[in-house]
């Protein structure tokens, strides 16, 4: 006997289907074919509880195998499908259909603020570079311990929250300033900064609170809490900015 | 096409390619091929802990962590590779540590550590909590630290570099790596990578299932290199179905969840694994309880109108510890299923996981070409290889101390390897097949869909070939594969563009679980007895007289162009343990 599977779902149409019709609405852009970008719309059949993309999907699998983006882990994860979806910053798989209003038609764009490269894919590096900048990773002095370094379960708490961050770019790419000058660190840098400033464990904060004192630091943040409301971690991204602002004042972390 | 010469090529940055680089910058030139981006990696998505007896919070040595590690592997493991295993574990965690990494801490300060399945104090008594975490995203704060310290080390990456070939070159009768050939997703240029070595760490294929917990991108693309190379691939019919995956979806719930008193009930609410395991209950090895969750199931005791899942229950469990401690699954039963895990149980049922076959390897990470023989150059750690710590079943946290484990030990000795050695010569026209690959894929007029291939390729692979299997349905998936290999052949992509063409991937990434699923079923079906994750009810029992033995499958091609799987047997290495019953 076989192992159990999935029963065939109904097809859309009948009576207890629990499919509906969605217009996507996609900008869509290739420069091997025009330096202009357009939008286009899909008609699919998509059971409401299903997520943005999986519409993706059945787009590029049945309809338009051109249709370009990022995804990998399918659960929010990954962080590699940041987009634009009705006007704002989310991850496609993440987002139930039935939570967007499916009766308008789904707007879905590339992340603003960094070069499009085709489609929904856009050129990543600048936003790692920044990420690289504000140096990454833990700096310590001394000699190693043989065991691991101690840490009480407050201080762990006290980082744990941009710890979270998986790098997909809907905060930076959601903030105004970010879309002004492409120079500004952005909040994701800032969040990984902050990950480190405030670990205990960790020796270099002030280098750290250094670089995000430039001009093209934390004081460009006009706390318009986008950042906040984009991150699909539920990180609290402007929090943590204000509190890298405050220990660049009192130099206490 | 353009020619690069590094040292040593890593491919992959996931958790192990990333711990390979770490050791091989600081030693060679090194660089790091990737197809996603290395944050990307599927190492992220893994949640409930990395085994280590530390002994920080209860008594606990190596020794007994070997002995779960053989046992759950149901004594297909080789065990000095599980030795090296578990008595590194201790240092693998500390290493990490001092990279950074925030774990969850003891009231005094320490690594805190949990109960996971298969993991027990003094050879199978009772649980013991062996599984260092970092709330229920270990293997994102893995990948995190991992690429943090590669920024530090000023690893140099090649972000959307798909690696489809393994270049080979015959020296005095003894097959050498070369290097290998990548095509470049932003551009669809061919780039050759001449190295003196390569390692391979480009992970898991569980993508020729349907419900899975694997990445869309996890398609076996290094093993179907090797492969395709004429090197063996090793216990491919062993594939770990996770017990708890959200119902229909796949996604994988934590067994980390059970360790946190979490339990198992079908929809009488029986606590069921009570019968299935009495000693270990919900923390029985993950192919024991996959098992019991079907039979539940089949026996009419599964939930909902078609009963065809069982609850995954931590009602019992207060508020905070689920907050503190299961973060991210709960969030997932919020959002997938609309579920509040605090007052209502979770429909899960089991998911495809996780590779315990793959390119064989001896404890140094070094490739073999056969039996014994070692590929020079060749290196492969992670899910994509075989060593073999994990043998029929591999245990749960014992993944993310694969890769540290065996990715640091690789990336050391394929530097070494590489600052004794010179360059082997590349074979003539090296980037010739992956050239006519790509141009016949862009150029075909085919009839076929990758899509409507891979589709079926997944019903018949969930249907025939995953917890449950007999002669009769891995013939079935046998022929279908055989039909889908031959429709594969009259495939097309609507793409034709050069510029990040994810189209053309997804038709390569079908070839590659295509080949793989071959290898897979054709090496089922030979294995006339049931061990760890391989369950056959034709022949319901362990048979150690003619299977304790490890599948060698390797690609014969014939005369007239044909490919077929020629299997062979490599035997276990056995010290310590002689195989007994398995009970939990």
């Amino acid at each position: 006997m076989a192992t159990p599977t999935l029963l065939k779902k109904e097809e859309a149409g009948s009576a207890d289907s629990p499919y509906i019709t969605v217009t996507f609405r996609i900008r869509r852009f290739n420069p091997e074919v025009s330096d202009q970008a357009e939008w286009q719309d899909f008609q699919i059949e998509i059971d409401p509880k299903e997520r943005v993309l999986d519409g993706l999907h059945k787009i590029k699998w049945n309809l338009d195998g051109t249709l370009t983006f990022r995804r990998s882990c399918a659960h929010g994860i990954c962080g590699s499908d940041a987009m634009r979806i009705n006007g704002k910053n989310r991850l496609a798989c993440k987002t139930l259909i039935k939570d967007i209003n499916p009766e308008k038609p789904i707007t879905v764009e590339a992340i603003k603020g960094l070069t499009v490269m085709k489609d929904l894919v856009v050129d990543m590096e600048p936003f790692f570079q920044a990420y690289r900048d504000v140096m990454p990773f833990l700096v310590t002095k001394g000699n190693e311990p043989t065991r691991e370094r101690l840490q009480s379960a407050e201080d762990r708490e006290r980082f744990d929250d941009t710890t979270k961050c998986i790098l997909c770019a809907a905060c930076t790419s959601s903030c105004p300033v970010f879309w002004n000058d492409g120079q500004y660190f952005g909040p994701a840098a800032i969040v990984n900064a902050h990950r480190f400033i405030f670990d205990s464990r960790d020796e270099a904060g002030e280098q750290r609170l250094e670089i995000l004192n430039d001009k093209d630091g934390v004081w460009r943040c006009r706390t318009t809490f986008n950042c906040t409301d984009a991150c699909p971690r539920g990180i609290e991204v402007t929090k943590a900015i204000q509190e890298v602002k405050r220990a660049l004042i009192t130099r206490r972390f | 096409m353009k020619i690069h010469k590094y040292d040593t090529v890593i491919v992959g940055a996931g958790g192990a390619g990333m711990r390979a680089a770490i050791e091989a910058t600081k030693r060679s030139r090194t660089a790091v091929l990737t197809k996603l981006y290395p944050t990307r990696s599927h190492t992220g998505a893994a949640q409930g802990g990395m085994a280590a007896a530390l002994a920080n919070v209860e008594e606990d040595n190596w020794e007994w962590h070997t002995f779960d590690t053989v046992k759950g592997g149901d004594y297909l493991v080789d065990q000095d590779a599980a030795e090296i295993l578990a008595k590194e574990a201790i240092d693998a965690v500390l290493d990490l540590e001092k990279m950074g990494l925030p774990f969850n801490r003891t009231p005094n300060g320490t690594i805190d550590q949990r109960r996971f399945g298969g993991h027990s104090r003094n050879h199978g008594e009772a649980p013991v909590r062996r599984s260092c975490y970092a709330a229920d995203r270990t293997g994102h704060m893995i990948l995190q630290t991992l690429y943090q310290n590669c920024v530090k080390e000023g690893v140099e990456f090649f972000n959307e570099f798909y690696v489809l070939d393994q270049l080979i070159t015959e020296v005095d009768g003894v097959k050498r790596s070369a290097g290998v050939v990548a095509y470049e997703l932003a551009t669809g240029e061919i780039h050759v990578f001449q190295a003196k070595a390569v390692i391979y760490a480009s992970g898991g294929n569980g993508k020729f299932f349907k419900v899975t917990s694997n990445a869309h991108t996890l398609t076996g693309d290094g093993q179907a290199a090797c492969y395709r190379r004429g090197l063996p691939l090793e216990d491919m019919e062993f594939f770990q179905f996770h017990p708890t995956g959200i119902w229909r979806m796949g996604i994988l719930l934590t067994e980390g969840a059970r360790g946190e008193g979490g339990i198992l009930r079908n929809k009488d609410g029986e606590r069921f694994m009570e019968k299935y395991a009495p000693v270990m209950k919900d923390l029985a090895s993950r192919d024991v309880v996959s098992r019991s969750i079907y039979t539940e199931i089949r026996e009419g005791r599964g939930c909902g109108p078609e009963g065809d899942h069982v609850y995954l229950d931590l009602t019992h469990l207060p508020p905070e510890q689920l907050d503190a401690k299961l973060p991210d699954i709960t969030e997932f039963a919020r959002t997938y299923l609309g579920i509040e895990p605090y007052t209502d149980p979770i429909p899960i049922q089991p998911t495809a996981h996780y590779a315990m076959g793959g390119i064989p390897t001896n404890v140094e990470g070094e490739v073999l070409a056969d039996n014994t023989t070692v590929v020079p150059g060749l290196y492969a750690a992670g899910e994509v290889a075989c060593v073999s710590v994990h043998g029929a079943n591999r245990l749960g946290t014992n993944s993310l101390l694969d890769i540290n484990v065996f990715g640091k030990r690789s990336g050391i000795a394929a530097a070494k390897y590489a600052a004794e050695n010179d360059y082997v010569e590349l074979p003539e026209n090296p980037a010739g097949l992956v050239v006519d690959l790509v141009e016949r894929l862009r150029n075909s007029t085919g009839t076929e869909r990758v899509a409507d291939l891979r589709n079926e390729l997944q019903e018949t692979m969930d249907a025939n070939v995953s917890v449950f299997r007999t002669e009769q349905t891995i013939k079935t998936a046998v022929e279908k594969i055989a039909e889908l290999r031959e429709r594969y052949k009259n495939v097309s992509i609507q793409d034709k563009g050069k510029r990040f063409n994810t189209d053309l991937l997804e038709a390569i990434e079908l070839g590659n679980l295509l080949d793989l699923a071959e290898v897979m079923a054709v090496s089922a079906l030979a294995r006339k007895e049931s061990r760890g994750g391989h369950y056959r009810e034709d022949y319901p029992n362990r048979d150690d007289v003619n299977f304790m033995r490890h599948t060698m499958a390797y690609r014969e091609v014939a005369a007239d162009g044909k490919d077929s799987v020629r299997l062979d047997y490599k035997p276990v290495v056995t010290t310590r343990y002689q195989p007994m019953e398995r009970k939990y």
